[in-house]
């Protein structure tokens, strides 16, 4: 097996995990404002991962410069993105949330 | 690898669809299809690479650029009730 494909497949896999991690935290977490953190975060690193795994098996051609394109856009466009959410709904008065005090 | 991969990204969507339908506010629902853009990006790139056409890459940058944007429009309209 060629040296490119598995470090391309080792790239692909990290990069589906972080995936499902962001999926699986977007279910999960209990309020809007701690959703915020898989959507932001996770999820730019994991299609980072993906798409480095992608360029690695490419090599250096046209198409991997389009790739390298994408990659910096979704890495300055999701946390943007996230960021103007919080800003929104933090203006329009969501309460963030708060563990239950014990009585 | 890639369909395998496509398959993982796809289990993925399903699972934020579900924030997206049930989701208590609207900025819920925002959220999770700016999450679900991203998926589709990154979906329409390995399926480019299974079936061997690099034609999809040049979508899939458009794809962003509409992402991102529709999620700010929509903001937009929801915090001041107007483009303009």
């Amino acid at each position: 097996m060629d040296i490119k494909t598995i470090i391309c497949g080792v790239f692909l896999g990290i990069g589906c995990f972080f995936v499902v991690v962001t999926a699986i935290g977007i279910v999960r977490f209990p309020d809007f404002f701690s959703r915020l953190h898989p959507a932001g975060k996770t999820d730019t690193v994991g299609q980072a991962l993906i798409f480095i795994g992608l360029m690695v098996y490419e090599g250096f051609s046209l198409i991997s410069v389009k790739l390298f394109i994408i990659m910096v856009l979704i890495f300055i466009a999701s946390p943007t993105a996230t960021h103007a959410v919080a800003q929104a709904a933090f203006l329009k008065g969501i309460i963030p949330w708060k563990k239950k005090e014990k009585k | 690898m890639f369909d395998i991969a496509s398959i993982v990204v796809t289990f993925a969507i399903m699972l934020t669809l579900y924030r997206a339908i049930k989701g208590p506010t609207v900025y819920d629902r925002v959220l999770a299809a700016n999450a679900i853009g991203t998926k589709a990006v990154v979906i329409l790139v390995l399926i480019g690479f299974a079936y061997g056409r690099p034609h999809f890459l040049d979508l899939a940058v458009v794809y962003t650029l509409i992402n991102f944007i529709a999620t700010i429009a929509f903001l937009k309209y929801r915090e001041m009730g107007r483009l303009d």
